[in-house]
């Protein structure tokens, strides 16, 4: 066996379909590992992880930090809110400060789209981009991906369809990747406004209404409204997206086959999905949750073996 | 490179036969022992053991599980080549049980010394033993040693001893493989 192509995991588009069935596989141990009495191996003992939030997340930090201690690494946290980036630190200055603390891998989150590709070129150690602004969420759309593959036994020839806001969202782009790379069928469904321009460029199909998409599909992964992010008004009220776009018992009832609900969280209840949908037997969202600390644990070991003993 | 067969079907045959009747003396009834195959070779090893106890004991025989030990080896990150892990498979606590260990070759003694590290993920076991069919002596690299053991050979550093078995390689057979190194 081969071990990972990349040094660093700062998107789905750098890794090869081998990489991804490599990661995939060893998360299956993990997850077995995970579910142990003792859910902890001694492997990383010898590495120092540190984890850089420059912006807010609560279950990615905690699922990557849950990940790194189960691997019995070291860790060390850094919140953006609390640290020298208000005092007008850059960037590089701030990894390398971490860094001189004699640091293996950094783990990091930052709203600037390619922060992860700019800090691999300057800073030696492997760099994991736990999200960059709205561009690729590579951890997020392996789990899904691990998900789908957990529930249908193989990714290759399902029909996904990724719902919501595309426009702003990282872990689309890195989904739509991912499974293509798998042998996926993906489809976007949405309001244009919220469609990147030539997003057809990527082989995805748009499709503006959606039940006509969820019953195409055999999983349907929605996003989240990312207010936020919204600087203009995307469209006329809340109240209208929920009608459009929002998926409730009824409209499930309603498709010609049952289908699997994903969301990557947070989940605004009764906006993407209803209460009643996200609790329901089609709601694999959970699991989403679990199959993430094994595919962090995968990624982290799997880069970790390429940081050679003696090398620094 | 030379090759020379150490044990033949016939020899592997009694020598299976021996070590279940040891075992089946320490242990009697197998009520509170489980037995252990280590992965990846050690695990066809420990079918065979266990499907001559199966026949021997009926419905007595002991509960059966697989470690894998990648993930507690102490080599990480120190060679050129990544540890593939195998699957683990031990549906059941150690909690004071006695856990036999089985695996084929006993070499440096550093997988078993994992295998102890990774056992206590599922608990306390009261004893462990180590059943071996291949105990490649003056080779040791820790004090460990088996309690139960097929065969001792005197193989030097250069000399890799093979453990074939007709469900994975197409016969029962122990070989002895020189690389030359010139």
């Amino acid at each position: 066996m081969s071990d990972l192509s990349v040094n660093h995991l700062l998107g789905i588009k750098y890794l090869s379909e081998a990489d991804l069935q490599l990661i995939f596989k060893t998360a299956d141990h993990f997850k077995e590992v995970i579910n142990r009495p003792i859910k902890k191996v001694p492997s990383l003992r010898d590495i120092t992880i540190a984890n850089l939030f420059f912006e807010n997340s609560t279950r990615t930090k905690l699922s990557f930090e849950l990940a790194e201690k189960r691997l019995s690494a070291d860790v060390i946290n850094f919140s953006a809110a609390s640290s020298s980036v208000t005092k007008g630190e850059t960037l590089e200055d701030t990894v390398n400060n971490i860094l001189a603390m004699k640091v293996d891998m950094v783990v990091m989150r930052h709203p600037n789209p390619g922060a992860g590709v700019f800090l691999s070129k300057h800073i030696d150690a492997a760099i994991i981009n736990a999200g960059d602004g709205a561009h690729e969420h590579p951890t997020q759309a392996l789990l899904d991906a691990y998900s789908i593959r957990e529930k249908f036994g193989d990714v290759s020839g399902k029909k996904v369809v990724i719902v919501g806001d595309i426009l702003h969202s990282r872990v689309a782009l890195s989904n739509i990747f991912a499974l293509q790379k798998l042998g996926a069928e993906v489809k976007v469904c949405g309001p244009l406004t919220l469609m990147p321009k030539h997003i057809e460029s990527l082989g995805v199909q748009v499709e503006t209404n959606l039940v006509k998409a969820l019953n195409w599909c055999d999983v349907a992964n929605m996003l989240r409204i990312q207010n936020e992010r919204m600087e203009i008004t995307y469209f006329p009220s809340t109240r209208e997206y929920v009608q459009q776009f929002g998926v409730t018992t009824d409209v499930l009832s309603k498709l010609n086959k049952p289908i699997t609900i994903m969301h990557p969280g947070p989940i605004n209840r009764g906006v993407e999905v209803s209460s009643e949908v996200a609790d329901s037997a089609h709601s694999i969202i959970l699991n989403q949750v679990e199959n993430g600390v094994a595919i962090r644990m995968a990624v982290i070991y799997l880069l970790a073996s390429k940081i050679k003993q003696y090398d620094k | 490179m030379s090759k020379r067969t150490l044990l033949n079907e016939q020899e592997i045959q009694v020598i299976l036969q021996r070590l279940t009747c040891q075992l089946i003396e320490n242990h009697t009834d197998f009520k509170n022992t489980v037995l252990i195959g280590i992965q990846p070779r050690g695990v066809f090893l420990a079918n065979r053991i266990q499907s001559i106890l199966q026949e021997e004991l009926k419905e007595n025989a002991p509960a059966f599980g697989k470690l894998d030990i990648t993930f507690y080896r102490d080599d990480f990150r120190r060679g050129d080549k990544i540890l593939e892990a195998n699957q683990t498979e031990i549906n059941f606590i150690v909690e004071n049980k006695h856990v036999i260990f089985v695996d084929d070759v006993l070499y440096t003694g550093r997988s078993i010394r994992s295998a102890l590290t990774a056992i206590q993920s599922f608990g306390r076991p009261k004893t462990v033993e180590l059943l071996t069919l291949i105990d490649r002596r003056f080779s040791r690299h820790l004090p460990i040693q088996p309690d139960y053991n097929g065969k001792q050979v005197d193989a030097i550093n250069n000399e890799r001893v093979v453990v074939k078995w007709k469900e994975n390689d197409g016969e029962d057979v122990v070989e002895i493989i020189r690389i030359n190194n010139e």
